[in-house]
């Protein structure tokens, strides 16, 4: 069969992709507004339990990755391997940054006792469960596309050193550029929601 | 093969979206630190949304792109709205 | 390559690829074969859920213990259920006309994304084989409808896990789909043809696919805080950890009711196509069908709570949905409309095809209408949850994307197999099929509207007589049923061979290329001058 190659339509169908990643946030993000609605006093304490700082340093390295994806893009346009390679390796420990970063952040909620299914949890009302129940699930959900993510630049590093992709094909980069960026779209929702509550 | 020219964005540009994402960024956390009830909530998602207009039209490069994908993204940003929009006619007035 | 098996002269069905035998199937990228690999799979569990459905009807045949127990009951109706939306209906006519045709009437060789496209079936069966292992193991296999509503589908002792899960796994199935019927038509008609040019066919496929993407991840995040609950009680839909279980049907019917138009609008689509063919006649208001295709798309959406009028909901909620659900309905109208202006005057040719068209715009009125009824809210009320609803649903799922489904089947046969079934046979099993399912599905009807619940295993004694009669329609039904199916598969196999390229007079492109298609479908791709349906020339 003819190789036939479409550039424009890949990245259309990464669009429709990121849609249905945008409508599956989005309702739980429907989810969360009901329920806070429902229950505001409950939902500002459980803001308060969180890290606004260390929430801040993630919003903030996860734009700079943001950044250096986008940058990557432009450098392979130019034919800049050397350094579209050194950008996509920034974003990477970045991401990795990010999920160590975390994993602190569950770990210590973990010791509150603030995870679905603790005692203590459940001594504190159904507001606070609704609130950490969702702070789980929505950032654990994130945090499983930031994984997914890793694999994709993974992936994307090793074909460009094989220059699979190269300055005139370079559509699994920009596609990989947009998914992340779908990752930081998120990201730039959760943290006001769950961080910056008062 | 592809016949569609591409914008190339340059660093320059990308490193000043990325400072006006970070100076937005502290803006909203410096916001929500001041007492102002519901409107904490309203300032911060209205930033929010203007962080995510950002990244959508020079990160993910709507900007360059063929017009139908902004219209697109749109549309699927309408339908997200009008669902909630339509769930709190539920919750709103139980 | 050698002359013998060459992309433009040998047809996919003998093309030898890479592989042999049935991996040459399950390996193939052509949007062809996979098509053909959505029918077999869907045939055969079409089937076995078919199989169920009888052994309730056969229960329902008299009150109290006939065949089986409530727990039995259950289990059958929820597995009837799963099978029967998830794995029929919901992928239905894209799946296999829409992957076999789609390209064809568009003039392109093959979808945008081919190996996705194979990905897709994989997602689909994987789902399957994990929705079945709910039935073999630990605790017994579920009970909770195919709706899983909450807080029962999280404390049910049932394997529900595998279910869901597998549901959600489904879901990719008919995300890709979607994505690569988007992509395809917007990227790949042929040259001169533009948007108005376009077959309805592929027109609904695109709305169809816009509602794949737009509404299927919410029935996936849904399974999976279902999933999250069961596992570890997160509290979500649980009241009592403070989580509301109408919020949960919200989320399933925000799906769920696009999710109908999954169903439907492809078979209006094929009805479209048929109607016009056996008319000798250009269809009647083409623009008006595309139009209310995408407004049904749109507005389809923002309806779902007209399946909780009876939950609890707001007042300001129950009036919005009842008059959001009137509007939908007038789109639908207007199809109707449509189809019957272009018979009319029409020099009809009476085939198998349009035996089953016809009789698709019959049952469809009659599901169309009583959905009115189930819309308004004093009526709803009255008849919710009884067996009203399943006479409404079946005529429209089963009656409207059923009986379409069948007319597809019966038009695109030859093209698919490059061999006649017989007619005779075909029109027999028509017959008894429209009587039996009439004969099935009217009296519930009446059964609802004397308070007949649905769900049950049992009844009261006054609704023994409309029972007997529902019962022994279903078994004519499945009579229908097996001639159709037998024909098929016996026509397919030793049926007549033929490579006439247009045995029902069609215009649109599937009629112009090789009967059975060749590897690549054209040759050369056509430029396109006329409008898909002109007939008077
Ligand atoms: C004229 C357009 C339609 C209207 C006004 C309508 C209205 C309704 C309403 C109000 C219900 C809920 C009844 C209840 O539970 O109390 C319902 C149920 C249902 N409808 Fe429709 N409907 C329409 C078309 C369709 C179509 C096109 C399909 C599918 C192709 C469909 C499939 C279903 C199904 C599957 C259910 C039952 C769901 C369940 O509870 O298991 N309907 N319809
Ligand atoms: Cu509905």
């Amino acid at each position: 069969m003819t190789v036939h190659r479409d550039d424009l339509g890949d990245k259309m169908g990464m669009w429709l992709f990121i849609f249905t990643e945008l409508l599956l946030f989005g309702m739980l993000f429907v989810v969360y507004a009901v329920y806070r609605s429902m229950h505001p006093e409950a939902f500002k304490l459980g803001g308060d339990e969180l890290d606004v700082v260390m929430g801040t340093i993630n919003t903030i390295i996860l734009l700079i990755s943001s950044m250096t994806v986008a940058m990557s893009i432009s450098a392979m346009q130019k034919g800049n391997k050397k350094l579209a390679l050194t950008l996509l390796t920034i974003t990477l420990i970045i991401a990795v940054v990010f999920l160590v970063n975390k994993y602190f952040e569950w770990g210590a909620k973990f010791e509150y006792g603030f995870n679905p299914g603790a005692p203590e949890l459940l001594e504190l009302g159904h507001g606070t469960i609704l609130f950490f129940g969702l702070y789980f699930i929505m950032t654990g959900i994130h945090a499983l596309h930031i994984l997914i993510g890793i694999a994709l630049f993974i992936y994307v590093v090793w074909q460009i050193r094989k220059d699979k992709i190269h300055q005139t094909d370079y559509v699994w980069l920009e596609n990989t550029g947009l998914y992340w960026h779908l990752v930081d779209l998120i990201w730039i929702f959760l943290f006001p929601l769950f961080y910056l509550i008062h | 093969m592809s016949e569609e020219k591409h914008h190339i964005v340059s660093y320059r540009t990308h490193a000043f979206v990325l400072l006006a994402l970070l100076v937005l960024t502290g803006i909203s956390v410096a916001i929500t630190q001041l007492e102002m009830g519901p409107m904490n909530t309203l300032a911060a998602m209205i930033i929010a949304g203007i962080k995510a207009a950002i990244v959508l039209a020079w990160f993910m490069h709507l900007k360059f792109e063929s017009r139908f994908f902004a219209f697109m993204v749109s549309a699927v940003v309408v339908v997200f709205l009008l669902v909630l929009l339509v769930t709190f006619f539920d919750y709103s007035y139980r | 390559m050698s002359e013998a098996n060459n992309a433009h002269n040998v047809s996919y069905l003998e093309y030898k690829g890479q592989y042999k035998g049935l991996l040459a199937w399950i390996f193939s990228t052509d949007h062809k074969r996979i098509g053909l690999l959505y029918l077999y799979t869907m045939l055969f569990f079409f089937s076995v859920a078919a199989i169920l459905g009888l052994l309730m009807k056969t229960q329902l045949i008299a009150p109290g213990y006939t065949i089986m127990g409530p727990q039995t009951y259950n289990s059958l109706f929820t597995l009837h259920g799963i099978i029967m939306i998830f794995v029929i209906v919901v992928p239905g006519l894209p799946a296999v006309f829409g992957n076999f045709f789609l390209p064809i009437m568009i003039g392109a060789k093959d979808v945008a994304f081919p190996k996705l496209n194979l990905l897709s079936w994989w997602f689909y069966i994987i789902g399957i084989l994990i929705v079945l292992t709910s039935q073999f193991m630990g605790d017994g296999p579920p009970d909770t409808g195919w709706t899983f509503y909450a807080p029962y589908s999280f404390r049910t002792p049932t394997n529900v896990l595998p279910a869901v899960f597998g549901a959600f796994v489904m879901g990719f199935s008919s995300i890709l789909t979607g994505i690569n019927f988007v992509v395809t038509i917007h990227r790949m008609r042929a040259p001169g043809m533009t948007w108005f040019k376009m077959p309805l066919f592929p027109w609904t496929l695109y709305g169809t696919a816009w509602i794949q993407i737009l509404a299927t991840p919410v029935i996936g995040i849904t399974l999976l805080l279902i999933v999250a609950e069961r596992l570890m009680g997160i509290g979500i839909f649980d009241p009592a950890l403070g989580g509301d279980p109408i919020l949960y049907q919200h989320l399933f019917w925000i799906y769920s009711h696009p999710a109908v138009y999954i169903m439907i609008l492809p078979a209006m689509g094929a009805i479209s196509e048929i109607i016009p063919v056996f008319s000798r006649k250009t269809i009647f208001g083409y623009k008006a069908i595309v139009l209310s295709t995408l407004a049904i798309a749109f507005v389809g959406y923002f309806v779902w709570g007209h399946h909780m009028f009876t939950s609890g909901m707001s007042g300001r909620a129950l009036y919005t949905f009842s008059f959001l659900t009137f509007l939908v309905a007038i789109p639908s109208a207007i199809k109707v409309f449509n189809w019957v202006s272009t018979m009319h005057k029409g020099s009809l040719q009476m085939q198998t095809p349009f035996y089953w068209a016809v009789s698709f715009i019959f049952v469809f009125m009659i599901g169309g209408l009583s959905g009115l009824v189930l819309g308004s809210l004093a009526t709803n009320v009255h008849v919710h949850d009884t067996h009203f609803v399943v006479a409404h649903f079946h005529f429209i799922v089963f009656g409207g994307t059923g009986y379409a489904f069948m007319a597809a089947l019966h038009y695109w046969f030859p093209k698919m197999f490059g061999r006649m079934y017989d007619m005779n046979w075909a029109n027999l099993g028509w017959g008894i099929f429209f009587i039996g399912f009439n004969t099935l599905y009217l009296p519930m009807f009446y059964l609802g509207i004397m308070g007949m619940p649905r769900r049950y295993y049992d009844y009261l004694p006054d609704f023994h007589g409309g029972n007997i009669v529902s019962s022994l329609g279903a078994w004519v039904m499945v009579s229908g049923i097996v001639i159709i199916f037998a024909n098929l598969i016996r026509s397919a196999r030793h049926g007549e061979k033929t490579t006439e390229k247009n045995p029902w007079g069609g215009k649109t492109l599937e009629w112009q290329v090789d009967t059975p298609p060749t590897l690549e479908n054209f040759e050369e791709i056509p430029t396109i001058e006329k409008g898909p349906y002109e007939f008077e020339d």
